[in-house]
């Protein structure tokens, strides 16, 4: 069983305030963390891996410093890392972001073996677009299993998963055919810490650099110029100001005073 | 290759772009912005610049032509009997597209028996539905689905398709987008037409939810957007027979890889999209136990719970109870926010609300800029003086 986990690393956006006075991000100080969807989906790869053998690989397309990310991925558990990162991927959307990877993945399948599992978190905190994963899966011509849930099955001889996806109302129980691209929710697994040992053995694990000239891609269909959407306009939403009541001073009296207005909305409301 | 510019001229040194790079790839040197290999073109930077010094130039060439494609598509979300919400929600909103451009709206209506459900969504805009039955189509499953859209859009060439940005809009759109190879845009809380060039404005919440986003697609077609539930209002229902559409699909080519074995629907309780009062909690509620005052307050006048991202994600509260950009976009009659600050990504869940009522010890909180009542206090302490004396009011 080999085993792909995709994985970014993004600025711990519950932590960017916005500066009131020129309505701009603050970023200073805000730390880069693995995407936190992301460390679900090491870890189920990695619970995989504990039951059926095999290996664990994973990769995350970024700067340099996403290394860190992938180090964190090792000393969870994973047994190798690509990192790939080329001046050429920068500024991709959603599309080229997919479809480098699945390129990078095809070479990993070159190197490695072939992959029976792809795992992503449902989508990464910073652009919470959950587009990347589904994207690789088509690319790769594998059936995506989106919102993934629970892995009830994994069945090496048949080459066949049991999931549960979790929706709006209920939750689906999909048998699919392996090779899958799985995203999964919160609900799944509790990622385990690393420890001091693991850390430090992950910092001898093999990492390996994918650049564009490793990959058999199509260079028009990466970085800015392979991407169909553009940003353009960045901005902090004007706040239709409504100038409310708003009550200040003995916690008794505001609540009484909200409590009266409540009733006469309420009341409103039902008539 | 792409990269950022700086107009060295330009630049008179202020640092708003240093301040505001996510990647930590600006920097000033002689008093003038530098960029290192850092940088990720995400463009944050661009819009922060009072003299307009950066850029990212692009490559402006169309890759179709864009004139062959006309008409706004919705893809209908259905239980197998009627269209969900927000299936009404897009077409009254793909009407409005649709007149701008001068052009039609349509749904897309798969499944297998569901001619019926197609004077529903005529009824609420849809001049045309497109419409393919088969049972192979009997359950949602990306591939066929995905497979029977992609093949109309080839024939028919929509200029624009919307989804619900609900888990089967969010899967069915990857999955189109990246066959057609065009650009998708998740999660849009606004849609305009750029007169100018007749391009799909798409807004949506960016980096986290912090800050919000005008998206294009300006040089491939289809452009594809997905909406959140109750982000738009369903439009009046009017009598209105369709042009049916048949499509016809080969599905004997399709490999078939996946397989529903069962569904297992959840316990139904108050909705929190249906709810018509909620009671919402966030960072300033502190603990998972906290939440039990908030319970009494809802239980007391007939609320549902929600909660703020920041509560979610401290483990304080599931998932499906989340107001926002990345839960659920909620409409009640009166939206109590206890102990939320307001980001962006949560007013964007909220805003629509008939009243709001916050309860924060900031009094600069900006929760408190879109709030009809609010009292500055620490909801923890004024939330159980609220219950006991709505209690008492009730009582009698």
């Amino acid at each position: 069983m080999r085993v792909v986990v995709c994985i970014k690393q993004v600025p711990d956006t519950s932590e960017v305030k916005i500066n009131p006075e020129t309505n701009t991000l603050m970023r200073e100080g805000v730390a880069s963390i693995v995407n936190p969807f992301d460390e679900f989906a090491i870890e189920e790869g990695i619970r995989i891996k504990e039951k059926h053998g095999g290996e664990v690989i994973v990769i995350t397309m970024g700067p340099p410093q996403a290394e860190e990310a992938l180090r964190t991925a090792l000393a969870m558990g994973c047994d190798k890392a690509y990192l790939l990162s080329d001046r050429a991927f920068a500024g991709s959307d959603t599309l080229a972001t997919a479809y480098t990877i699945s390129a990078a993945i095809r070479k990993i399948e070159e190197i490695d073996g072939p992959v029976d599992i792809i795992i992503c978190g449902k989508q990464a905190i910073d652009g919470d677009t959950g587009q990347v994963g589904p994207g690789i899966a088509v690319r790769l011509n594998m059936p995506p299993l989106t919102y993934v849930s629970k892995v009830r099955e994994v069945n090496i001889e048949s080459k066949e998963i049991v999931v549960e996806r979790l929706m709006e109302r209920g939750k689906e129980v999909v048998k699919c055919k392996l090779p899958a691209l799985l995203t999964v929710v919160k609900d799944i697994n509790s990622p385990r810490y690393p420890s001091l040992f693991e850390m430090k053995k992950a910092a001898k694990k093999p990492m390996t650099k994918l650049t564009l000239n490793d990959l058999t891609m199509d260079c028009s269909k990466t970085g800015l110029n392979g991407s169909p959407t553009w940003v353009n306009k960045i901005f902090s939403p004007e706040l239709k100001s409504v100038s409310g009541e708003i009550y200040q001073g003995d916690a008794e009296e505001c609540a009484k005073k909200l409590a009266a207005k409540l009733l006469e909305l309420k009341k409103g409301a039902t008539v | 290759m792409s990269s950022l510019k700086i107009d060295k001229d330009l630049c008179v040194g202020c640092g708003a772009c240093v301040d505001t790079c996510p990647q930590g790839a600006l920097y000033m040197k002689d008093d003038k912005a530098e960029v290192n290999e850092k940088c990720t073109l995400c463009g944050a930077c661009i819009d922060v610049c009072p003299v307009k010094a950066l850029s990212i130039p692009r490559d402006a060439t169309a890759k179709t032509n864009l004139a062959d494609y006309k008409g706004v598509w919705v893809i209908t979300e259905h239980d197998g009997k009627k269209p969900i919400s927000v299936t009404f929600e897009l077409l009254g909103e793909a009407v409005k597209l649709a007149k701008k451009r001068n052009t039609y709206t349509a749904a897309v209506l798969l499944g297998n028996n569901v001619s019926e459900m197609a004077k529903e969504v005529a009824s609420y805009g849809a001049e045309k539905v497109f419409l393919c039955q088969n049972p192979v189509l009997e359950h949602y499953r990306t591939e066929p689905y995905g497979e029977v859209i992609v093949s109309m859009v080839q024939k028919f060439k929509p200029e624009i398709i919307l989804t619900g940005a609900t888990t089967q809009g969010r899967d069915l759109a990857g999955y189109i987008a990246t066959k057609l190879e065009t650009g998708l845009t998740a999660d849009c809380t606004g849609l305009e037409i750029d007169e100018a060039t007749g391009n799909l404005l798409q807004t949506r919440p960016a980096f986290g939810g912090n800050i919000m986003a005008t998206i294009l697609c300006p040089n491939t077609r289809p452009q594809m957007s997905t909406v959140r539930p109750k982000v738009f209002a369903v439009p009046p229902r009017q009598n209105r027979q369709p042009e049916i559409v048949n499509f016809d699909y080969d599905f004997s080519n399709l490999p078939i890889r996946t397989e529903v074995l069962e569904y297992i629907p959840f316990e139904e309780k108050i909705s929190l999209a249906d709810a018509e009062i909620i009671v919402s909690g966030g960072r300033g509620i502190g603990k998972p136990e906290n939440f039990e005052i908030l319970k009494e307050l809802s239980n007391t006048i007939g609320a549902a719970l929600g909660a703020s991202r920041a509560a979610v994600d401290a483990g304080w509260i599931s998932y499906e109870h989340q107001v926002g950009q990345t839960g659920k976009t909620v409409r009640p009659m009166i939206y109590i926010a206890c102990g939320i600050s307001g980001s962006v990504q949560h007013l964007a869940g909220m805003k629509h609300s008939d009243i709001i009522i916050a309860i924060n010890k900031d009094p600069e909180a900006p929760i408190f800029k879109v709030a009809n009542y609010g009292i500055v206090g620490d909801a923890l302490e004024i939330v159980p003086i609220l219950t006991r004396e709505l209690k008492k009011a009730i009582g009698e």
